[in-house]
């Protein structure tokens, strides 16, 4: 069986996958996303308490397989009571190890602020809270893109994982089709050039639209 | 720093001072840059700051600003104290409230501007009335385009900070730090970081505001030429402390310590 009438007969199965994949992405970023923010600033406070627990957080889910924190969640967790259903466990899983990278780059990014900008909008008398999320946020968003293109991608890759607790995703959907047919090289090459477009052509445009946009907004475009 | 002993809770009287240091202390560890600082500055006064590196003059604005703790002694401002707040009968350390609260009277512009680079001209000057003072955003935009026209940026008011020289962030962030419509605006090295085909236009704004208005204002400046122009007096500092002060003809003119006369002729040899 040639290539092309590999993808003829399975394209339904690799698309639907695939569409998994994304919503998987997308799921798993959005949590990320929001984990990375407060985490990052948690780190970043004063009081010992908050910062330990982020930092608690950031070692742990940094420090520790993404493989093993998948189990952990679908297969362990419910001995404690608490059952989670593998599609929800999937895109946590994987979110929660990206919103550990994510935490130290919004840090990263929020210490690479000038201090001259803290001080202009304390003269100015505004509230910790406005200084952060009007003036420092927004500027630490800029220098921080492109390292978030990266983990986007590491992100996207990530999802593959999931598979491995069921969820039908483009992995799981290849997987299966190899075990029926044998057509490794087909089935595995089409993965993987699935998951190349999706990185190039789709998400690192997204991001570098993201950066221009940005940097319109600071002038510099 | 502990509750202070015997400090007014306020300063009272027609003639009390807009700003006074009171016996204010700022160490940092075993490094003591100001000892004991007594400065009053009455309202409407323009007071430069002069002396050589490391001789404490840009603290003194900071620890106004609040940027910097102080370690010891009180500075009040329009009477009433701005790094302590009154308790029990006596003064303890301000927290961030009363520090919020004592803060509107003052106003900031630096050596290096620090003009927000994601917002434009305008939005920088509409910033603080809109975020801090609540003002609605028609009335802020007015007021701003009022200030921007005065300091000569009223065309560039929709350019980032990116697109502006020197002087011309120098002059917006002028008009941002009024648009908050300070008591006292404090003037730290402002043209230290410009081109010197660009420094007049930034002293002009201050020479304005200096002749028109009844601001009350503290400049930190290593041009001397303009410090004797436009200031009521001007303060000598050397190691942490107010060597000499004076009237400006009479501490350039005529300056009574060795060290000030050694000061004013090495910047001149400089010139």
């Amino acid at each position: 069986m040639t290539f092309f009438e590999f993808l003829v007969q399975y394209w339904p199965r690799l698309l639907s996958g695939a569409g998994v994949t994304v919503v998987q992405f997308f799921l798993a970023a959005v949590l990320g996303i929001a984990l990375s923010v407060t985490m990052g600033l948690m780190k970043l406070s004063p009081n010992r308490l908050v910062s330990g627990a982020a930092i608690t957080y950031i070692e742990f889910f940094r420090g520790t397989s993404l493989l093993v924190q998948l189990y952990w969640i679908f297969f362990v967790l419910p001995l404690f009571g608490l059952t989670i259903d593998k599609f929800t466990a999937g895109y946590i899983a994987v979110g929660m190890n990206i919103g550990a990278y994510g935490a130290e780059l919004v840090r990263g990014g929020i210490l690479s602020v000038p201090r001259g900008q803290w001080e202009a909008a304390l003269a100015l008398n505004m509230t910790p809270a406005k200084r952060m999320w009007r003036i420092i946020l927004p500027q630490a968003l800029v220098n921080m893109l492109p390292p978030w293109g990266n983990l986007m991608i590491e992100l996207l890759k990530g999802t593959a994982l999931v598979s491995l607790i069921s969820v039908a995703d483009l992995m799981f959907e290849a997987r299966q089709i190899n075990s029926s047919t044998f057509l490794s090289a087909q089935v595995f090459g089409a993965a993987l050039i699935i998951y190349y477009i999706m990185a190039r052509f789709m998400l690192t445009p997204s991001m570098r639209w993201l950066e221009r946009f940005m940097a319109r907004k600071m002038g510099r475009a | 720093m502990d509750d202070l002993k015997g400090f007014p809770q306020e300063l009272t009287g027609a003639d009390r001072p807009m700003v006074s240091f009171r016996k204010v202390g700022k160490a940092y560890g075993p490094l003591t840059v100001l000892d004991d600082l007594d400065l009053d500055v009455a309202e409407g006064e323009m007071v430069s700051i002069i002396g050589p590196s490391g001789s404490g003059k840009t603290t003194v604005l900071r620890m106004l600003m609040t940027l910097e703790e102080i370690n010891g002694g009180c500075i009040y401002i329009d009477g009433q104290p701005l790094t302590h707040m009154p308790k029990n009968g006596g003064l303890v350390r301000a927290n961030q409230r009363h520090l919020r609260a004592r803060r509107v009277d003052i106003g900031m512009c630096f050596q290096h501007f620090n003009l927000f680079p994601h917002m434009t001209a305008l939005e920088n000057c509409m910033e603080g009335p809109v975020q801090v003072l609540g003002m609605p955003k028609t009335e802020a935009r007015a007021r701003s385009e009022e200030l921007l026209e005065m300091v000569g940026m009223i065309e560039k008011r929709d350019q980032h900070p990116s697109r502006l020289s020197g002087g011309q962030q120098q002059r917006v962030a002028i008009a941002r730090a009024l648009a908050m419509r300070p008591k006292v605006m404090l003037f730290d090295e402002v043209t230290s970081a410009l081109d010197p085909e660009v420094i007049g236009e930034v002293t002009n704004v201050i020479r304005g505001l200096a002749s028109e208005h009844k601001l009350t204002m503290l400049m930190v400046t290593h041009q001397m030429g303009f410090a004797q122009d436009i200031s009521d007096r001007v303060c000598f500092f050397y190691g942490g402390k107010i060597e000499e002060q004076g009237p400006a003809s009479e501490l350039f003119g005529n300056p009574q310590r060795e060290r000030t006369q050694q000061f004013l002729s090495a910047v001149k040899e400089a010139v």
